[in-house]
């Protein structure tokens, strides 16, 4: 699904990833842990091609084509999705206008927004004066429109209130096809394997494994990659030692 | 009457407040008009630029008609009971007491377009819906303008009697090969108590006129004004300071416009609300986009008596060079005003652009979104229909703006 291979990015000039060396399999949640700063959102904005990351060496493949200097936009036709910790409030433009556009003129908003509990948003301004809650849902209902097959997701947990958490854990499982439920036709385990939608999560607190199952898990400190493994173990790791074990990696 | 005349006389050199001043000399009187009994027989070139401007000649849904070219009424009628659409000349020569509204609310010797307009009055209209009558459908007027250098001197009167419910849309046009041209236009409305009046004016003038609209309302008790103004395509110089009173308890006032400075375009536009009885309510809300041209935004909101609400909201995007200059005043005069404003001045954010990008739209298609947004003003209480003539003066001119 995706590769990344000895990926270098700056900003302003000044280098903010180095060998950054990646693979996200079809079907597949990756996690990356990282203390903020790290260059999580970077890495995540380079590769939905925010231009102002400039990628200096290295290159990025999705579905198999170099899109390593592909426009925003057409990341987003190939598949790509965001969901932003800080979306902006664009004032005007109607939630449910903008659920439409996402689902390339769907016209399900209210099928769609009932799953996240949004229907009294549809008719706001995007994200105008919507609580941290509110915002998840927004960006996870624009999601569910645009149906990407890799999914990128900043800080998914992060300014949700308890009673939002559980929710949008399921919703963002429900997004990545992880969702636990029985059907008569084929076996959870099969259903299983036919996942094909992707993930990669970034989290500094690493809260949301308690709801979101995820298969891998790395750690991004100051710009470099390490401790790919099971995402519970990097993640009792950094509980017991702080990312400051990273700093012994990274020498 | 002839004091009128005598007072605009000695107003004749008079320069404007504010605004350019206009040497009126190099503008001359058109020739007469002829009168059509069917509006429909305009060609189909003017009959679109009428369109764009929200006056339809098929008349489809509209209570009434009044056009005018140049200087000429060529159409005017009714079409349903309770609403009167007549020329002012026909006004003042049918009713005795419509000259007590004739210059009342703004004054003959206010400047010297204002004196011109009383001193070479050409015609305009008069609008008024009876007691009670609640119109729906929407009276349409036009004032158009055909002959290349020619002035319009035009005198409206509005009067929404009590209790009425009365909507108008007017447009101001030019014709398509019009480069320049001098409009003036005189407006006077009056809410009476319980009335409400929405008035939705979309102007599409040419790249060299010169328009000077000098407008003032009255609204009484319970009274509503509604005023929605609408400038998206190049215009030389247009200056316009509309004064509004709230005279009767209660009585509320709401001015949305949308605004485009296109190069070599300059649009003082900005409004006066006194606030002079308890409990009334006002709001100017205005969106300005700058293209290269220089907007002006003015606001001045006056609260005059206890227990009034006011508030201004201006907010402007400099898409491609020019200057927006937002001028928002507060007055309270007394204690338990309760008055705000919000001012903003700035460019759409590269953020939202992204973001609509990184959902599938095309950087062009992202920014056009943000744009229409920005100006998607919600025009509180205004009937369907117009806000459809106001989409669609909108979109017309978008496809010029990007």
């Amino acid at each position: 699904m995706l590769l990344v291979e000895d990926l270098r990015v700056e900003i302003d000039g000044k280098e903010i990833l180095q060998h950054i060396d990646m693979e996200i399999q079809p079907g597949e949640v990756h996690v990356l842990f990282g203390p903020n700063g790290s260059g999580k959102t970077s890495l995540l904005m380079t590769l939905m091609g925010y231009p102002q990351y400039k990628v200096t060496y290295g290159r990025i493949e999705y579905k198999g084509v170099d899109i390593t200097n592909m426009p925003v936009n057409e990341r987003a036709q190939m598949g790509m999705g965001v969901m932003y910790q800080r979306p902006p409030t664009i004032h005007g433009l109607k939630t449910r206008h903008m659920v439409n556009i996402c689902s390339g003129n769907g016209g399900n908003e209210e099928e769609l927004a009932q799953l996240v509990n949004m229907q009294d948003f549809l008719d706001r301004d995007l994200n105008a004066g919507f609580s941290g809650g509110e915002l998840k849902r927004s960006e996870i209902l624009q999601l569910m429109a645009q149906a990407p097959d890799l999914v990128l997701l900043d800080e998914p947990e992060s300014g949700v209130d308890l009673e939002n958490i559980l929710l949008v854990g399921e919703a963002i499982n429900r997004l990545l096809e992880r969702e636990i439920h029985r059907e008569n036709s084929i076996t959870i385990c099969q259903s299983k394997e036919q996942r094909s939608r992707s993930g990669l999560i970034i989290t500094h607190t690493g809260f949301i494994l308690d709801y979101v199952t995820a298969d891998i898990g790395q750690v991004l400190y100051k710009g470099h990659m390490s401790c790919k493994s099971n995402p519970r173990e990097v993640l009792r790791c950094i509980d017991k030692f702080g990312y400051g074990e990273c700093v012994r990696c990274v020498i | 009457m002839r004091d009128l005349g005598d007072k605009a006389k000695k107003a004749e050199k008079k320069r404007a407040a504010i605004g350019s001043d206009i040497d009126l000399a190099q503008f001359f009187d058109p020739a007469p008009r002829e009168y059509l009994e069917d509006p429909e027989s305009l060609d189909q070139e003017t009959r679109d630029r009428l369109l764009i401007s929200g006056v339809d000649v098929t008349q489809q849904g509209r209570s009434g008609t009044y056009i005018q070219m140049d200087g000429s009424v060529v159409h005017s009628c009714t079409r349903q009971e309770g609403v009167e659409v007549i020329s002012i000349r026909d006004a003042l020569k049918k009713y005795d007491w419509v000259k007590e509204y004739f210059w009342n609310a703004v004054q003959v010797d206010a400047d010297k377009y204002t004196a011109q307009a009383e001193l070479k009055l050409q015609d305009g209209y008069f609008i008024r819906s009876l007691p009670g009558a609640k119109t729906v459908d929407p009276v349409q007027a036009c004032l158009y303008i055909d002959t290349d250098g020619s002035a319009q001197n035009v005198h409206n009167i509005i009067i929404a009697e009590e209790g009425s419910e009365l909507h108008i849309i007017t447009g101001c046009a030019t014709s398509p090969h019009l480069r320049r041209g001098l409009h003036v236009g005189i407006s006077e409305f009056y809410i009476k108590k319980g009335a409400s009046l929405t008035f939705t004016m979309i102007h599409n003038w040419a790249e060299d006129m010169f328009v000077r609209p000098r407008s003032a309302s009255i609204v009484g008790e319970g009274g509503l004004f509604l005023s929605n103004y609408i400038s998206m395509t190049p215009v030389k110089s247009l200056q316009m300071y509309p004064a509004t009173t709230l005279a009767g308890e209660g009585a509320v006032a709401r001015y949305y416009s949308i605004l485009v400075g296109s190069p070599g375009s300059v649009l003082d536009v900005g409004g006066r609300v006194r606030l002079a009885a308890r409990n009334t309510r006002a709001e100017i809300v205005a969106r300005s986009i700058s293209n290269g041209g220089t907007i002006i935004n003015r606001g001045h909101l006056i609260g005059e008596v206890e227990g009034i609400k006011a508030h201004l909201e201006c907010k402007g995007l400099i898409l491609n060079g020019g200057i927006i200059h937002a001028v928002p005043e507060l007055e309270g005069r007394v204690d338990n005003v309760e008055m705000s404003h919000e001012a903003a001045v700035g460019k759409i954010a590269e953020e939202a652009i992204l973001y609509l990008m990184s959902r599938g739209l095309s950087e062009d298609d992202a920014t056009s979104t943000i744009v229409r947004g920005f100006l998607n003003v919600e025009m509180e209480g205004l009937p369907a229909v117009l806000q459809k003539e106001v989409d669609r003066a909108i979109k017309a001119s978008e496809e010029t703006m990007m």
